[in-house]
């Protein structure tokens, strides 16, 4: 307790310590219904941490050359004490971050926690989305086997697709007019450097904006809860719900153990680059809707090929998405219906898309 | 204006250029513009010149008499100069004239088609073979073309069954013309070529397997069709590999004929020399000579060769061996041994392969122990070319071999599986060890936020 | 109702303004139990975590020790020690994951090459009597730098560079390859 004391009191002479706890003891968690969900956001945080820490200890063995990859990563595997653990968490932990990710995002959505003042919060986890799901791609090609290889050929390819930039998108994301090794050294480097730069410096002002604005509560909540004071009830984010999401966090883990342990994710084959395409090439599963709706779209609409509109559909809509808190603009606190309504045909799309497009296989 | 004149002057007669405009009007005795003059005279040599360059070959390739009748014929009698255009004779020079005489210089039938022209006319069947070796037997003519080029096709012709068969007057089997064509000859590396190794086979069908046309010479006509059945060819034809057998390999090609019994053997074990050592040194060797039997065709057949299984070795459904051997003579026992120890491997094998992929599934990695599988595969392969000497004493040591090296990559599955085990012990231990942290945040939980403000009441805040 | 911030764990809270409840001192014996109680959660909870994160580092630390058989990457493998190979003999190594043959012959020189034969796959050896890489199935012959030279192969055997340091042979594949 003494040194406990010492150390609080050294901190606080330089750093306004106690300040600084006073105002964590003071951040409070509104307990309603919907609570749980409170809980994705700072899950999609701690697994963006469990992939930093897989990731820097792959880094040490790791090669990104198309001569080396392939080898590097069984090495890790086969070779490494524990390395097989290392590498299937990093690669079942960026899946289920994804996971968590949309989920997130969504409930933010559904709970409308995107309203006034917390534009700018969307408008930052929403770029964080559109990180992760680059993370997710430029990691799947690194281990340069024939399914990574393809992949990467076909989602390169949907990205020459945007209208006039598009081949200069592809040639900068490529390093070339084809996958190459020198596709791999830039994937790595966007990878581990260009990516997680930006992604601290959008997790950073994120969590800023969460602490500055605190929890938001969903409308209904918030309306009973004016009306009814005495409903109001609080947790104190520290100690109390900092436990409950550690718990959570505890179970991720887990989980996270038994997918490395009991379905390894699998090396596949060194990628071939003269080799043509196996069949079922397909991207990873957060890609499918896109995949799918352009295997829908005919191959002309109108003037235009199916798969530009496509694309340009997907950009369009994601831009909506992503301004969507200056189209909510309902003052009342109860939100547009409307946009509920997309909401959930939104949700519905994604989930009605991608499982379609594992069951039609 | 210019006027050719013929001038008679003092330094004889001439034949001059002259320019009315340029010397004025009239002839003129005397110099007519010596230079001027020069200067024309030269060009329209040139032009001459020029003329008969390029009219020379005009007329020296063109003019092919024959096909310029030939061409405009129908049916047997039709040549055309885009069907010899890639005939290797017609390429080198050699053409209608240097077979068939005559004189390609003349349009009028009596004069390039007469004897005195040398014309040959069509020949008689059984001119041919000589015909062709009139140039391909002569060594030193062929020097000057393709010097590794063999020229003892005639004198293999006479030793074949075709060559023996047209002496006897019978002109219905194959003489050269039959295989290689007669007016679009290729080379036999051109793949367009009826003798390129893929193409042999259907060549030699053309006549070995038409039942109507091979009706008087009682030889069975299915050999194209067992041979297409063959592994030979789906080697050649389908995988490429042109060193596999096609009819020729085997049979001969000028010198055509069936290997007999004795030399079925020495055939077959051009490639295939292991075995061939392996069944010369075995008892089936004199067996087989002493009952007339074709060594390797016994058991193998001489067209449709199949890929061999281990079924074909035993006494069970399948074996070859029960053609010849029964219940207790003194092949039957090893026969069934050698099975028995073939198929004990390759079960071993298989259940390595297997415990290793499963392995593998489970996440680790064996590809060490995969590797060294192969070495039991080799054991295998060596076994089954060994089983020719059809003695059981030949193959055990590589089956003992194998056997070794199947237990040892067993047992590197087995502990591959127990690494996959224990993993998951490890995954029980960390679990184990999060239950444990998980029961106590949530009695952590449940401590700070029980409220005790009365010895009978407790409230769970929130 | 709002958490007390005053509350302190097993003890009395009295912020009457803030929790709106009128705090009663817990007798001696509930507050011991209390006290007791949180020592015993906190060492069980204290335990747990000790248990669980020595469970994570424990792997975590192993992994980042480099392993005995460093990964020298697809294209440079240990074939062999000096001394391993009796002059004029072969020994098949493991070069990625196909066989690859190993030669010294009588002048005192490695030569290494891929056993994968280039008709139909069998693996070759080396043959000390005629100083030849030879295939068992079909007869096809190599010479000791990889061309073939008799029987099906079509394709010469893939050779490597052999790299002498102190007690150890390499195999690289050429870098111009």
């Amino acid at each position: 307790m003494r040194a406990r004391e010492n150390i609080q009191n050294w901190l606080d002479e330089r750093f306004g310590w106690d300040e600084l706890m006073a105002f964590v003891r003071h951040k409070t968690v509104p307990t309603h219904r919907f609570s749980y969900f409170y809980f994705l956001g700072g899950m999609t945080l701690f697994l963006f941490g469990i992939q930093v820490a897989t990731g820097i200890l792959l880094l040490l063995y790791y090669r990104p050359t198309p001569d080396g990859a392939f080898e590097s990563v069984q090495y890790i595997m086969a070779k490494v004490p524990f390395g097989w653990l290392i590498r299937s968490i990093h690669s079942w932990g960026a899946n289920v971050m994804i996971l968590t990710a949309i989920a997130h995002m969504f409930s933010v959505f559904f709970l409308k926690s995107y309203r006034m003042p917390r534009e700018l919060t969307w408008l930052s986890g929403m770029i964080l989305l559109f990180l992760v799901l680059g993370f997710g791609f430029s990691g799947y090609l690194l281990p340069w086997n024939m399914l990574s290889l393809f992949a990467t050929k076909v989602g390169t390819d949907m990205a020459a697709q945007v209208p006039v930039i598009g081949h200069w998108i592809l040639v900068f994301l490529r390093g070339g007019d084809d996958v190459t090794g020198a596709t791999l050294t830039r994937f790595f480097g966007i990878h581990v450097a260009i990516l997680p730069g930006l992604a601290t410096l959008f997790i950073g002002l994120h969590l800023l904006l969460v602490q500055r604005f605190g929890m938001s509560l969903p409308p209904n909540v918030e309306a009973d809860w004016k009306a009814h004071p005495d409903k109001v009830r609080e947790l104190r984010f520290f100690p109390n719900f900092l436990l409950r999401e550690l718990m959570a966090w505890y179970i991720a883990l887990a989980v996270l153990g038994c997918l490395a342990a009991f379905k390894p994710w699998e090396l596949g084959t060194k990628a071939d680059l003269f080799a043509s395409a196996p069949a079922g090439i397909r991207p990873e599963w957060y890609f499918m809707f896109m995949f799918q709706t352009l295997r829908f779209l005919p191959a002309k609409i109108g003037p235009l090929p199916g798969d530009v509109i496509g694309v340009m559909g997907f950009g369009a809509a994601a831009a909506v998405w992503t301004l969507l808190p200056f189209f909510d603009n309902d003052k009342s606190g109860r939100g547009k219906r409307w946009i509920a309504g997309l909401g959930i045909f939104a949700l519905a799309y994604f989930v009605g898309m991608t499982a379609y497009a594992y069951l039609a296989r | 204006m210019m006027t050719a004149n013929f001038c008679m002057n003092e330094k004889g007669m001439r034949f001059s250029l002259r320019s009315r405009v340029a010397s004025g009007a009239g002839p003129t005795l005397g110099n007519h513009g010596e230079a001027r003059q020069a200067k024309i005279k030269f060009a329209l040599f040139l032009c001459g010149v020029l003329f008969l360059l390029f009219a020379s070959p005009l007329r020296a390739q063109t003019k092919n008499s024959c096909l310029d009748c030939h061409s405009k014929l129908e049916g047997a009698m039709r040549v055309t100069s885009e069907s010899i255009q890639s005939d290797v004779h017609a390429q080198k020079g050699i053409t209608c004239t240097s077979c068939h005489g005559g004189d390609a210089s003349s349009d009028d039938k009596s004069k390039s088609m007469s004897p005195a022209a040398g014309y040959l006319g069509q020949f008689d069947r059984k001119q041919i073979p000589e015909l062709c070796a009139k140039c391909h037997s002569d060594a030193a003519y062929m020097r000057g073309f393709n010097p590794s080029l063999r020229t003892d096709q005639l004198s293999e012709y006479h030793a074949s069954v075709h060559g023996q068969m047209l002496a006897k007057g019978d002109d219905k089997v194959a003489v050269c013309i039959d295989c290689h064509g007669v007016h679009d000859i290729l080379p036999p590396d051109d793949p367009r070529s009826t003798v390129y190794p893929v193409n042999v086979a259907p060549t030699c069908g053309k006549c070995h397997a038409n039942a109507e046309y091979m009706k008087a010479y009682n030889i069975p006509t299915d050999q194209l069709a067992l041979y297409n059945a063959s592994v030979h060819h789906t080697e050649l034809v389908e995988k490429g590999d042109l060193s596999a057998p096609t009819c020729t390999t085997c049979h001969g090609s000028h010198g055509a004929a069936p290997p007999g019994v004795k030399s079925v053997a020495n055939v077959c074990s051009t490639c295939h020399v292991i075995q061939g050592q392996m069944y010369a040194a075995g008892p089936h060797k004199i067996a087989f000579e002493r009952m007339g039997l074709g060594s390797c065709v016994t058991c193998h057949t001489n067209h449709q060769i199949v890929h061999p299984t281990d079924a074909f070795i035993g006494t069970g459904a399948g074996a070859v061996c029960l053609n010849c051997h029964i219940e207790g003579d003194t092949g039957y026992g090893p026969a069934n041994q050698m099975n028995k120890e073939l198929t004990g491997l390759a079960a071993a094998i298989a259940r390595s392969n297997d415990i290793l992929t499963r392995a593998e599934e489970a996440g680790v990695e064996v590809g060490d122990a995969q590797l060294e599988l192969t070495e039991a595969r080799d054991d295998l392969t060596k076994a089954r070319v060994e089983i020719h000497t059809v003695t059981l004493s030949q193959i055990e040591p590589d089956i003992q071999a194998g056997m070794q090296v199947t237990q040892k990559t067993w047992k590197a599955g087995q502990a591959a599986l127990a690494e996959g085990a224990y993993r998951r012990k490890g995954l029980l231990f960390s679990s184990a060890a999060v239950l444990l942290v998980l029961i106590g945040l949530w009695l952590k939980i449940r401590d700070l936020e029980t409220i005790d403000d009365s010895p009978n009441t407790k409230e769970e805040g929130q | 109702m709002i958490v007390c911030s005053h509350q302190l764990s097993g003890e009395s809270w009295a912020c009457l303004r803030v929790c709106g409840k009128r705090g009663q001192m817990l007798d001696p014996d509930k507050k011991k139990r209390r006290e007791e109680r949180r020592r015993f959660v906190e060492t069980f909870l204290g335990m747990g975590v000790a248990a669980s994160v020595a469970s994570f580092l424990y792997p975590v630390l192993r992994y980042i020790i480099p392993p005995k058989q460093v990964e020298l990457g697809a294209s440079l493998v240990l074939a062999a020690h000096i001394g391993d190979l009796k002059p004029n003999s072969g020994k098949i190594f493991r070069f990625g994951s196909r066989p690859a043959i190993l030669i010294l012959t009588s002048d005192g020189k490695y030569h290494a090459l891929s056993a994968v034969c280039t008709h139909l796959g069998c693996t070759v050896q080396y043959l000390p009597d005629q100083h030849e890489v030879w295939c068992p199935c079909h007869n096809g012959k190599y010479t000791v730098d990889g061309a073939n030279i008799s029987g099906p192969p079509p394709r010469p055997l893939q050779e490597f560079d052999v790299i002498l340091k102190g007690n150890d042979i390499y195999a690289q594949r050429p870098q111009n390859s």
